[in-house]
Order: structure tokens, then C-alpha cells, then sequence
């Protein structure tokens, strides 16, 4: 019965997926959806995207500073969400700055020493920035902590850093921080993995790629699948269809077109979840395609309803 | 471009697949960039030229499509690419090869290794098995790595690239110019000098930048990545002008980049800034693909004095449906106004969404109808 169920049952959630499949509309409707059941949200950006503020309705991209997005009362929500941007380079100079590397921090950020050593180092920046993000999940400040991931295939790679900088480095605070970072991902009680797809063939086939290397080389928990932009059915469309066409001479070849169009669409997106069932052994949660090109704040709204929704009858 | 060309993309893009020796397909994820390079490598194949195709991740059943089945990073032939029939010209070729980051590594390593033992030293130090499959940016630099093999494989006219997808926008033109600056950086000089003037003599500097180092990252990591560095000793040079080699080429005039994008706000966005780093790094895009436009339906024509249709016929049904796609469509056409005004004058091509989606060379063709103005 309790939505709350799921956005309490694990401090960070990170949400990941193909390109284009609309990760970063999920997260903000997910942050609206916790923040609506009254928890204090925050939600966690990569550098590189920017997309994330701008669909929560703030005027510019994040950066390294929290911001609050939605305050307490506003727009139905009891609860807060605030936002950030997360860099590597931030995360490491904050890193040496707590761990008593003043000097060095400064050194190294002089030097442009990030960009040589992720060069040299692959998977350090992806640990930097996930240690980034333990810090926020230990400090507590929030009830849930929204990270929207890079790509599917950056994704796995992404979260998979932790275990092979665990593997390659065994002494020294970067073993600690991958170890202490691929404690908090394979923790269910901490974190899971949300990941998103459209119901179409390439997508849903990546989906199932992307889940199966994340459990097997990470461990993470993964909650439910969101299958993101169907068609909202209309039932009543296939026997006007047929209706019309018995009708001769109606002259109305667009009218016919446009449902032969969206019954097939309908119909191939059908297929797609039936086969990301049959392929996947995860709960879904559908959020219906949104009829404008530019999502406005009341489509995030009825996304969070349907999140809420769902989650609450999975909860039940 | 003229302004005639912007009438006509169709016939802006068969110019394009007919005159240019390299296609670069950028855009975000997801927009369609492989299939829209597979298409325009066919058409210029359709055309009489021998074409090739460097995919990045293609989906199964286009790979299959294009005989790819079998991971390779050697160009094979497309086994079926005779769909066209009649209307294919003489001496057309369509090639393709699927980018294998870390055998296009090695094949760089042999290529520049003075002899086959430091090539094998190299190619069997941890550090190095590790970067060169999984280092960020190692992909973006090996996709251009190929494409400039390609260029200069007297097999081929012209070499269409899929861009892979990167978490920032144009690592791709970028990674040439990074490799360069890595080899000229003080800590690569730092980890390669004690081979060079013996350990006793390496500046304090560098020294002490090592030490820092190994604090942050850990002795053992460091350890691997001096030896690889000492097993490169006397490639840099090799490497160096090959970057530089590859980034001309990016540069040129026979380069064009089409820019891939969808229809929606969000990706639109992505698409607007990438046509601005385009522009900003002296090649600007010479056409934009919109792929998957929700396509219009004719509008209904009400005969005069003909009522509205009752609510809960079918009729209604019929045309509520109708009315929710082409609110779709109109948001869609609103939602590329600001990117077909920023490119100005460049083309800007549309392939509707198709009632199936595109895994064959079929489907290809079917999208190649549309980008080209083909009717029918």
C-alpha cells in the first residue's frame, strides 16, 4: 500500500540507461514522486550533463553548489528536493582537502593532474565521483539521493570502477575510497540501480545486457525496470478502426492512417515489454509517452503520479 | 550551403554521399547515428562509389544486416547489399567494420614499435590491457585512429563514421589533440624520464610529482604505469605525428560532419550545442538528420453544416487519436525551430517515425527513401 516502501528502502538510488530513453526526465519525476510522500530529496548530476536542473524548472544547469529546486509546500510536495552537479576533479580536491591533503590538492588541480591521470588511470574520475557520493549518502542530509548515470554502456563501466580499482590498487586512499564505494553499491539497504528504456528492440535488448553485467560484475541490487514514453492504449481504437473501414467512401485517408499508425506502434511497443518480461525477471513500472515535444512541469506531475502509483501497488 | 540546398536536403545529402572522402555521424545517444551512417554509406555505394562503414555498437540485428555477426575490426564486404537492384551504378562497394578499440590499439603499437619484442612488452603490461580496453577516451581517439586507416586504404572512396557515444559532446574531434597533450604533459615526462637520463639526474620536480602521486593512487598502479611508459620510450614520436596526422584530417575539407538528432526538446538541446562546438572548432555540420519525426496525417475535411461526431463513436475515437499525434507532430516541428535557425543555412533532412523499426537493409532502404526525397 505504502509507496514510501520503496524511495525508503535504500538511500541512493541510481538511475542508468541507454541515450535518449529519458533517464534524466525519470529522475526528476522520481525526485518529485519522494518529495511528494515527504522526503528530502537530492539529486545528483554528472558533469558533462546538463539537461537535469532545466526539468526540475531551474534557469541554468547545476553546478557544484546545492541548490534548492522545490522548496517544502511547493507544488504538493511535503518534502524538499535539492540539486547538484558532481565533477571529478571537485570530488578529488574535496577528497584531499578532508583527508588532510590541503597542499596537495592544490598542486595537483594547478597541474590540470586530473585529466593525465584519468587518462592514466582508468576508472579513477568514475571512483572520485563516487566517493563523492558516499560522502553525501554518510552525511545524511537527505532521505534519498537521485543519481542520474551516464549512458548504459558508461554505466557499467562507471559503476564496475570501484571493482577494478579495488582489483588494480591495493594500498593507499584510493583502495579505500573503491572499497568503501563498492561496500555502499552492493549494499540493498543503501543503494539500487533503477534502470530505464523505451519499449523498443535496441533499447530493451541493452536493458537486459546492462542489468545482467551489473549484477554479475558489481552486485548491486536493482529495483523495478521503468519502460519510459508508451503510447497510452486507447482500447476503444481498433474496433473504430475496423468500423470506419467497413464504412465505403468515407474519404478520410488521414483518420485511417493515423490509427493503422498508432495501433501498430501500440502494438510493437506491446511486444517489446511482453519480450523485456519474458527476458528479465524484474518488476516494471510504464510511464506513458507524453503528447508534447517539450516536457512541461504538469508532464513531470503526471509522471510522479504514475510512479506513485505504481511503486505503491508494488509496495503492496 | 545555398539557400537552395535548405529547399532540398535531399539532394544536399546525395551531394554529400557522392563528393566527400569522410562522413563523420555525430549526435547524442540514441538519436539514430548508426543507422543513419549505415544509410548514408549504402546510398554512396548505391552511387557508384566503394564505401565503408566503422560502426561503433550496432544493434544485433543490423549487425547481422550488415554481416557483422562476428566481432571484426577488419573491413568485410556486406554480403547482401544488392537490394537496389537495377538502380545500383557500376563499381559500387559497400564495405563494413565494427571499431575493436583494443585491436586497433595494438595494431598502432606494432605499427610504431622499432622491433616485435617491445611491441609485445607493451602489449603485455597490465596498464596497458587495461587502457587500451577500457581507458575514457581511448574508444573516441581509436574511432578516429580507424577512420584515418581507412581514409588512406586504397580499397575505399569514402569512410562513413558512427561516433561513439560519448558522455561529453565531442571527445571524438577532440581526442587526437588529448593524445598530444598527454605524451607533452610533465607527468607523462615525469614517468618516462628515469629510462631516459637514469633515475639519479630526473628533476626534483618530477620526483616529487611521482611521490604525490603514488600517495593518491597507490604505489602498485604507479609502478605498472612507469614500466608501460618505459616499454613506449621512443614511440611518442610516432604517436605524436599520427595524432597530428588524424587531426588534419578531422580538419579538412574532405571531412563533412552531419549532426544526428531526434525530434524531442531535450535531445534537440544536446543537438544545438554540439552544431556549436562544431562550428567553434572550424567544421561546422554540412546537414542535420532528425530521425523519428512523428509523421502528420491529413486533416479531415468537414463538409459544411456537418456536426461535430458524437462523443463514444467511433468517429471520435478515430479522430481524438488522430488530434493527440498531430499535437505530437506540431510540439516536434516547434521543438527544431531554434536548431534549423542556429545552423542557418544548412540542411536539415527529416525521417519519420516508421510504424517498425529499422534492423535491416531493407528497413535502410526505406530511411534512405525518405532522407533522399525518393517517393514510393
Amino acid at each position: 500500500m505504502d509507496p514510501l516502501q520503496f524511495f525508503a528502502s535504500s538511500g541512493l538510488v541510481i538511475v542508468a540507461g541507454k541515450g535518449g530513453v529519458g533517464k534524466t526526465t525519470v529522475t526528476a519525476a522520481m525526485a518529485i514522486a519522494a518529495a511528494r510522500l515527504g522526503q528530502r530529496v537530492l539529486v545528483v548530476e554528472l558533469e558533462g550533463a546538463s539537461g537535469l536542473g532545466p526539468s526540475l524548472g531551474f534557469d541554468r544547469a547545476l553546478d557544484s553548489g546545492t541548490v534548492v529546486l522545490r522548496a517544502a509546500g511547493e507544488r504538493g510536495c511535503s518534502g524538499t528536493i535539492e540539486g547538484r552537479m558532481i565533477s571529478p576533479g571537485e570530488a578529488l580536491t574535496d577528497y584531499l582537502d578532508d583527508h588532510g591533503m590541503r597542499r596537495l590538492s592544490g598542486r595537483l588541480a594547478k597541474a590540470g593532474v586530473i585529466d593525465v591521470v584519468a587518462t592514466a588511470a582508468p576508472g579513477l574520475d568514475d571512483i572520485l565521483v563516487l566517493g563523492k557520493v558516499k560522502q553525501l549518502e554518510r552525511a545524511g542530509d537527505h532521505d534519498l539521493i537521485l543519481l542520474d548515470a551516464p549512458a548504459a554502456g558508461h554505466a557499467v563501466t562507471f559503476l564496475r570502477s570501484a571493482r577494478g580499482l579495488a582489483d588494480a590498487v591495493t594500498v593507499g586512499p584510493i583502495a579505500t575510497q573503491a572499497s568503501d564505494v563498492l561496500e555502499l553499491l552492493r549494499d540493498p539497504a543503501r543503494c539500487q540501480v533503477v534502470l530505464v528504456t523505451l519499449p523498443e528492440e535496441t533499447p530493451v535488448n541493452e536493458l537486459v545486457e546492462t542489468a545482467f553485467a551489473l549484477e554479475e560484475s558489481v552486485g548491486v541490487q536493482l529495483g523495478p525496470v521503468v519502460v519510459n514514453g508508451l503510447y497510452p492504449e486507447r482500447t476503444a481504437l481498433a474496433a473504430a478502426l475496423a468500423d470506419e473501414e467497413g464504412r465505403a467512401g468515407s474519404g478520410d485517408d488521414g483518420l485511417l492512417e493515423a490509427a493503422r499508425f498508432r495501433l501498430a506502434r501500440q502494438a510493437q511497443q506491446a511486444e517489446q515489454v511482453a519480450r523485456l518480461s519474458a527476458q528479465l525477471p524484474l518488476a516494471q513500472v510504464h510511464l506513458p509517452f507524453c503528447f508534447s515535444a517539450r516536457l512541461g512541469g504538469d508532464d513531470l506531475e503526471t509522471l510522479a503520479d504514475r510512479l506513485v502509483d505504481q511503486l505503491g501497488a508494488r509496495a503492496a | 550551403m545555398t539557400a537552395r540546398d535548405e529547399a532540398a536536403p535531399g539532394r544536399a545529402l546525395a551531394r554529400l554521399v557522392t563528393e566527400r572522402a569522410v562522413i563523420v555521424c555525430c549526435g547524442s545517444g540514441g538519436a539514430g547515428k548508426t543507422t543513419t551512417a549505415a544509410v548514408l554509406a549504402a546510398e554512396a555505394a548505391a552511387s557508384g562509389r566503394r564505401a565503408v562503414v566503422v560502426t561503433i555498437d550496432p544493434a544485433r540485428r543490423l549487425a547481422d544486416a550488415l554481416g557483422l555477426a562476428g566481432l571484426t575490426n577488419e573491413p568485410s564486404p556486406v554480403p547482401r547489399f544488392r537490394a537496389r537492384g537495377g538502380k545500383q551504378k557500376d563499381g559500387g562497394e559497400l564495405w563494413a567494420v565494427m571499431l575493436d578499440t583494443k585491436s586497433t590499439f595494438d595494431h598502432l603499437v606494432e605499427l610504431y614499435a622499432p622491433d616485435a619484442e617491445q611491441a609485445e612488452r607493451i602489449m603485455s603490461n597490465r596498464f596497458y590491457r587495461n587502457i587500451s580496453a577500457a581507458l575514457s577516451g581511448t574508444q573516441e581517439y581509436m574511432a578516429a585512429e580507424k577512420l584515418y586507416e581507412l581514409h588512406d586504404d586504397a580499397r575505399f572512396d569514402v569512410v562513413v563514421v558512427d561516433t561513439p557515444p560519448t558522455r561529453n559532446a565531442l571527445d571524438f574531434l577532440e581526442a587526437p589533440a588529448r593524445l598530444t597533450r598527454f605524451l607533452d604533459h610533465r607527468l607523462y615526462r615525469a614517468l618516462t624520464a628515469p629510462t631516459r637520463v637514469g633515475l639519479r639526474v630526473v628533476n626534483v620536480a618530477a620526483q616529487a610529482f611521482l611521490r604525490t602521486l603514488s600517495r593518491v593512487v597507490g604505489g602498485d598502479a604507479i609502478a605498472d604505469a612507469i614500466s608501460f611508459f618505459q616499454a613506449f620510450d621512443g614511440m611518442e614520436e610516432g604517436f605524436r605525428q599520427r595524432a597530428n596526422a588524424v587531426d588534419e584530417l578531422l580538419k579538412s575539407t574532405d571531412t563533412a560532419y552531419v549532426l544526428v538528432t531526434g525530434p524531442r526538446h531535450d535531445t534537440i538541446q544536446e543537438a544545438r550545442y554540439f552544431a556549436r562546438r562544431l562550428t567553434d572548432s572550424g567544421t561546422p555540420p554540412v546537414a542535420v538528420i532528425v530521425n523519428r519525426v512523428h509523421p502528420r496525417f491529413a486533416d479531415s475535411v468537414r463538409p459544411a453544416g456537418r456536426r461535430r461526431p458524437a462523443k463514444g463513436s467511433a468517429r471520435a475515437e478515430l479522430e481524438a487519436n488522430r488530434a493527440e499525434l498531430q499535437s505530437v507532430a506540431n510540439a516536434e516541428v516547434a521543438a527544431l525551430e531554434p536548431l534549423t535557425e542556429q545552423v542557418g543555412g544548412v540542411p536539415v533532412a527529416t525521417v519519420p517515425l516508421l510504424a517498425t523499426d529499422v534492423h535491416d537493409l531493407a528497413g535502410l532502404g526505406v530511411v534512405a527513401d525518405h532522407l533522399f526525397d525518393r517517393s514510393g
